[in-house]
């Protein structure tokens, strides 16, 4: 069955596959991760924060964003985006937003939904004497989280962090549909010129694969590593 | 914001004939149903085989567990959906790879088949973190009685680990009607692709994509009380769930 | 009596206050001044129009056409350094991307109608072309009856799949419609018999089946879905004065003649990627066109001479 297949035109293609696919996909997934769990971060905090409007609020963009689709959302962002710009700038005209900024603000908004929910879980899990310890100390609500709370909640959640973001890694190839050449995006460019299709898929099916498998595979050296440190 | 909205669209005539764009985005609601339920089946059938492979004393079952779940996890499933759709034919010797590209609804058999694969790795690894938190007694009961280990299983081992499970399956099944958006890449009319065609036609981009997501968010609320319902009937007390 | 005397007092200030901006720059025109930089969207495979060459370089006739505009842009905002981003857009995303700034020129084989007139403006004609659809010579089709309860595939949000959705309806055929991502999608899985007929405009047909692997296997159909209709370079709505550089812009190049070089640098020579040469006289429609450009809707408004 590999009779007729054309290895040569995945060889000719991987300078563009990975200079500019793999690396727009990389860079997507490490911004959109650094992002998501800032804003998931801050969302978690609003959540568990004594302010019940503020933790509604948080709540119901979770479980609305949850809820979504990520095709729809990613459709969404990329018409409504320079509105929102141009309501937020007073601007007359709609504010300009690249292909790329479009896509790293949907992943940041639509990632930061996950990402709280497993901070959120993070934080809950230090127990409850630590903040009262640190308040004792008389530290302010915002140091109690910077220096006791979030720094343990982060080392606890780590692994599952890690492993959102490998999702967040294959999630990044459904800038497919609105035609923004990722990773897979290129080799199915290149896939369509050539009328190779089968080679330039298989190709890309093998690389997600073998980056995923390796990261995963770190992700759980890692818990086994953190899991002898406590 | 120089955007013309229009909400009296939805009522107007869409080009298919048939009907308004209302109507059009409807189809798509009912072939977002269809396709994951379809998808869901499949994910439960296969998911919960290979779950069960991966907790079985036998070295070789539980290696061919941990890799289906493997291949499964680490492709974006619009990979997997391409590997299906456009791969898979030409791979097949000639009669059959022809066979399947005609066949009439090719792309809601292969975005059911594909979706539900990939969701199958996660049900499965649901199922067996379901099963290994039960207690080790339970199995050893069941054996003491002379129960062999298929008899163990369905009697005894299965009926609570999918009670146990059931929260987490919701969302489960939750992502699967998600995950049905992304075979608008082959072609399928789902409700995602039906509000992107509203929109190509009408020009009415929000309108179109804001009923899709008012329609997505009622399909959550429908699916999560109905297995809170469901959840509460099939409750162990003592367990979690059973509260 | 004093009623009117506000209203023309107030017409009056509305008119000074127009005389005094009327050297400010507005619109597009403002935001490219303002930034520096123009936007134009491009497509992966409208060949020759606007698709992707070895190098995944946007190049074709309707880009050459908008590097014109750009400079045309460029001299009337008397601008040292233009800095021009391209966009990849699709049939389907195309008008909304428009509209809402992600780029400022789209520049492909956007079909000129009323219709769309409503959402956003289009310079003068770039082309002319009807919609046809192509199959393989063994499937055995003849007429668009023959497409009954068939799959056919066309590209989502372009008007030949509005049309062949319309004429599915009125005909009764039941046919099976695909929506494709992009054209070179779309005639793969004619490539490949997921669709027997790939429906789009014949110009782009021409051209995929030119660059396939065996030309000789297609045919294109002779029954059309619609009259020729007119191409044209999108703009947003609304923008009077940038819709004026851009028609000047394209009006010069046509008028000059070097509309008509560029014609046959794409159409009657050799192109990249694979030196392909679509060997496709200019019509006389266009000819005329080109002679007195315009940017109507109306498919009957173009003569020829």
């Amino acid at each position: 069955m590999f009779a007729n297949f054309d290895f040569d035109v995945i060889r000719r293609a991987l300078p563009y596959l990975f200079l500019d696919g793999m690396t727009f996909t990389l860079t997507l997934t490490a911004l959109s991760a650094v992002g998501g769990i800032t804003l998931g971060t801050l969302i978690a905090l609003m959540r568990l924060s004594g302010f019940r409007l503020l933790g509604r609020i948080a709540g119901l963009y979770v479980d609305f964003i949850r809820s979504l689709p990520l095709v729809l959302v990613i459709f969404w962002f990329y018409f409504l985006v320079p509105y929102i710009g141009q309501w937020l700038t007073g601007s007359p005209r709609p504010i300009k937003v690249g292909a790329f900024a479009s896509s790293l603000i949907t992943f940041i908004m639509f990632e930061a939904a996950y990402f709280s929910e497993i901070m959120r879980a993070g934080i809950q899990s230090i127990s409850r004497g630590q903040p009262a310890a640190a308040q004792a100390l008389g530290l302010t609500y915002s140091q109690t989280m910077r220096y006791v709370v979030l720094p343990q909640a982060f080392r606890n959640m780590l692994p599952v962090l890690l492993t959102q973001t490998i999702v967040l890694f294959q999630d990044t190839s459904l800038v497919y549909v609105v035609s923004i050449p990722d990773f897979l995006g290129a080799a199915s460019i290149v896939g369509q010129r050539d009328g190779r299709l089968v080679e330039m898929y298989l190709f890309a099916a093998l690389v997600y694969f073998v980056i995923s498998c390796v990261a995963s595979f770190g992700v759980r050296r890692l818990q086994t590593r953190i899991a002898i440190v406590r | 914001m120089n955007y013309h909205w229009n909400w009296h669209i939805f009522f107007e005539p869409n080009p298919t004939g048939a009907g308004t764009y209302l109507d059009m985005l409807l189809s798509g609601l009912w072939l977002t149903i269809a396709t994951s339920l379809c998808a869901w089946i499949i994910a439960l059938i296969t998911g919960s085989m290979i779950g069960v492979m991966r907790t079985l004393p036998s070295k070789p079952a539980n290696l061919i567990g941990f890799a289906y779940v493997e291949f499964f996890r680490n492709m974006p499933l619009l990979v997997q959906i391409f590997l299906w759709f456009f791969v898979l034919p030409e791979l097949l010797p000639n009669a059959w790879g022809l066979w399947l590209k005609q066949l009439p609804h090719a792309p809601f058999y292969t975005a059911a088949i594909g979706i539900g694969l990939f969701m199958s790795a996660r049900v499965a690894e649901q199922l067996r973190a379901g099963i290994t938190s039960l207690p080790r007694g339970q199995k050893q009961a069941a054996t003491a009685l002379g129960l062999t280990t298929t008899q163990s299983y369905i009697y005894v081992l299965l009926p609570i680990a999918y009670r146990i499970i059931l929260p987490p399956l919701t969302s489960e099944f939750l992502n699967t009607i998600k995950n049905t958006a992304v075979a608008i890449t082959i072609g399928l009319l789902e409700l995602t692709g039906q509000a992107r065609s509203m929109q190509e036609f009408s020009f009415q981009v929000f309108e179109a994509f804001t009923a899709a997501t008012v329609m997505y968010l009622a399909i959550n609320i429908v699916v999560v009380v109905a297995m809170r319902l469901i959840e509460r009937r099939v409750a162990i007390p003592g367990y979690i769930s059973g509260k | 009596m004093k009623r009117f005397d506000i209203l023309g007092l107030a017409v009056a200030a509305a008119f000074c206050v127009g005389a005094a901006h009327a050297e400010d720059l507005t619109g597009t025109l403002k935001s490219i001044k303002d930034s520096g930089s123009i936007t134009l969207g491009y497509r992966e495979s409208s060949i020759p129009f606007s698709y992707l060459d070895d190098n995944q370089k946007p190049v074709g006739f309707a880009m050459d056409l908008c590097y014109k505009i750009v400079d045309a842009v460029k001299k009337e905002l008397k601008l040292d350094k233009l800095d021009v981003k391209l966009e990849p857009v699709t049939s389907s995303n195309r008008i909304p991307l428009l509209a809402n700034g992600t780029v400022d020129l789209e520049c492909g084989s956007t079909t000129n109608n009323a219709e769309r007139q409503k959402q956003i403006a289009f310079t003068n004609t770039h082309f002319l072309t009807a919609s046809r659809y192509v199959f393989k010579k063994a499937s055995g089709i003849k007429s668009i009856a023959d497409l009954k309860g068939k799959s056919v595939v066309s590209t989502a949000g372009t008007t030949n799949i509005k049309q062949l959705t319309e004429a599915n309806a009125a005909r009764g055929l039941g046919a099976n419609i695909i929506p494709a991502k992009d054209h070179a999608e779309a005639f793969l899985m004619v490539e490949t018999d997921r669709a027997v007929a790939f429906v789009m405009d014949d110009i782009l047909l021409a051209s995929l089946v030119a660059g396939s692997k065996d030309p000789s296997i297609y045919a294109i159909s002779t029954d059309a879905f619609s009259t020729p209709e007119p191409y044209g370079i999108m703009l947003r709505k609304d923008d009077p004065a940038f819709k004026k550089v851009v028609d000047a812009a394209t009006a010069a190049v046509y008028t000059s003649g070097e509309g008509q070089k560029l014609y046959d640098k794409w159409f009657m020579s050799k192109i990249p990627p694979k030196g392909l040469n679509l060997n496709t006289p200019i019509s006389p429609e266009l000819k005329a066109e080109f002679a007195k450009p315009s940017d109507s809707p109306d498919p009957a408004s173009y003569k020829a001479m």
